[in-house]
């Protein structure tokens, strides 16, 4: 078996597919001669842009608006696949992206592999590379399975890099009715505020975990951001106690972030928080245990409590 | 109401996780506990029949070697009773190999609504809740973080990257619930001895009528080639803050052009 077409599950909104799915397209670009898009939705304004990263075709099923997605897409990419066998359906780990490909796998009996971080051909096959034990190892998998190879790959796991093509040729994409199983509404939608730079998109990132203290001490780390132009970002532990939102979330649960700088703050560095940033260029890490496993992979760690040395911080940058 | 509530037994995650260098599976070796992002679906499912005026909640794990530690926690939260799929054939199962036994396992329990949570924390694959759904054949919601029951009907707040939807379908459904959602209780003194007494059914695959060449090993066909050391990122300079520290750090961020 050789990969000859890769589709690419396209996820994005109205200003164009998103940063992952570019990411993916770029990829399979290097991958596959032959690199195909399906959109659950309608993926018009995703034409340029996935043809600029490599795509020759955009399938679209038109706006599947207020149904939960993941099954009714995985129903129309079953018929899509039997018609068109591509090698390889790439996804990204992103809510829809699990859902979809979950389902999928049953319908076409079929296995997924999760939580890539690359992939290469070897022999034929796509072998794909998912980072395990908090990044301290990578296990490469073989698909050994007589039909599409069903993958699904971290953020930021490769650059996107457009190749200079032409918009891809939208193609209608015929939608199947899941039947029951299809029955979920989404009824509402509730946006939080955000202000700021995009979490995942910032170059700097400054992060605070429990070794606040308290909710209340979260606003330095909103000020300390805002004075160094970066998004704040949380560790589960704060996430879970309530005491920021989920959106804040950086980590293996949580966005996945690669800034120039990423400033921790009373995180111990526990693996779950390690997958999601260790990938940044710069790290600072501020925590009173000199024994915390973020000292680990601090370009400059500072053994001190963040009530002093955070207000310090902040009134320095301040006088600038 | 009768409520299922899937349940994972992990290896604990304190202890450093290793590969069976045989079979590159992880190790299972020591007793497993019961995964905290699933006490979260416990807690989920006895508060709604709490609500509901009465039910009932089952649990449902997969494990080697008869494995009950992490059940017997959640049956002392107050689950009623247990089924446990155990099966040397099991062993090197894949997602959907291992949806395909629980969704068969649940099939016969005839459930209201079945609760996961939404990744476990080894293997995190996030797929296996939709996968039952799949299998089942029934509606599925996704990362729950409040549920409400009304009727046959389930309705969910489901977190999104930019907050949250109102989601709801007809039961029978499956949702998954994101950890952190609610406050799973401690099991009192008196459900821990009440959990020792309770059912916990143990089947087998012939029990559920599976052929073993579609899990384990032979059924995720898929192989891994090889385990590598990922490289290591250096620890650079940790330094004690006497009052200065900031300084330091101004410094830093000036080199790397940020101030």
């Amino acid at each position: 078996m050789s990969i000859e077409t890769i589709l690419v599950f396209a996820e994005g909104d109205e200003s164009g597919p998103s940063s992952l799915t570019l990411e993916l397209v770029t990829a399979a670009r290097s991958l596959a001669a032959n690199v195909e898009t399906f959109v659950a939705g309608d993926g018009t304004a995703m034409a340029d842009q996935l043809g600029a990263h490599g795509a020759s075709k955009v399938f679209s099923t038109g706006s599947l608006e207020g149904k939960l997605i993941g099954v009714h897409a995985a129903a129309a990419l079953q018929a899509h696949i039997e018609a068109n066998t591509p090698d390889a359906v790439f996804f990204g780990q992103t809510a829809d992206g699990r859902d979809t490909a979950a389902r999928l796998a049953v319908r076409i009996d079929q296995p997924v592999v999760t939580n890539n971080v690359g992939a290469s051909i070897e022999d034929g096959n796509l072998v794909v590379e998912e980072p395990v034990f908090g990044g301290t190892q990578n296990v490469f998998t073989a698909f050994r399975n007589d039909g599409p190879a069903l993958a699904l790959f971290r953020p930021k796991s490769f650059e996107a890099e457009a190749n200079g093509g032409g918009a891809a040729e939208v193609v209608r994409a015929d939608v199947v009715d899941p039947g029951t199983a299809g029955a979920a509404e989404v009824t509402g939608r509730h946006a939080e505020e955000r202000s700021g730079p995009q979490l995942d998109a910032a170059e700097v990132v400054v992060s605070g975990g429990r070794g606040l203290g308290q909710p209340e001490a979260y606003t330095m780390i909103d000020e300390l951001a805002g004075l160094l132009g970066a998004a704040s970002g949380a560790s589960r532990a704060i996430v879970d106690a309530g005491w920021v939102p989920y959106a804040k979330q950086v980590g293996q649960t949580g966005k996945v972030v690669k800034p120039n700088v990423y400033v921790a703050c009373g995180i111990s560095g526990a693996t779950q928080h390690l997958v999601g940033m260790k990938g940044s260029k710069n790290i600072i890490a501020i925590n009173k245990d000199p024994e915390a496993p973020i000292f680990g992979v601090a370009d400059l760690g500072i053994v001190g409590d963040v009530h002093k040395v955070i207000p310090a911080l902040i009134e320095a940058l301040k006088s600038r | 109401m009768k409520v299922v509530v899937c349940v994972k037994q992990i290896p604990d995650p304190a202890l450093p996780g290793e590969l069976d260098p045989s079979t590159n599976y992880l190790k299972r070796d020591d007793k497993l506990i019961l995964d905290e992002s699933d006490s979260y679906g416990v807690e989920m499912a006895l508060q709604l029949v709490e609500a509901a005026g009465g039910g009932e909640v089952s649990l449902v794990s997969m494990a080697p070697k008869g494995e009950v530690s992490g059940l017997r926690t959640a049956l002392a939260m107050g689950a009623e009773d247990a089924v446990l799929v155990s099966d040397d054939a099991l062993a090197g199962s894949d997602a959907l190999g291992t949806a395909k036994v629980l969704a068969t396992a649940i099939s016969a329990m005839s459930p209201d609504l079945v609760l996961a949570g939404v990744e476990s924390s080894d293997g995190y694959t996030g797929t296996v809740p939709e996968m039952i759904a799949g299998v089942l054949d029934i509606p599925s919601i996704t990362f729950a973080k409040q549920i409400q029951v009304e009727g046959s009907t389930v309705k969910v707040q489901r977190q999104t990257e930019a907050g949250y939807d109102d989601v709801e379908c007809s039961m029978p459904a499956l949702v998954s619930v994101t950890a952190g959602v609610v406050e799973p209780r401690y099991p009192s003194f008196k459900g821990i001895m009440a959990a020792k007494k309770k059912p916990v059914e143990e089947l087998d695959l012939a029990a559920l009528g599976i052929d073993s060449g579609v899990v384990g090993k032979n059924g995720a066909r898929q192989e891994t080639v090889r385990v590598t050391d990922a490289e290591e990122r250096q620890a650079g300079e940790v330094i004690e803050d006497d009052g200065d520290a900031h300084e330091k750090i101004v410094e830093f961020l000036g080199e790397l052009k940020v101030v």
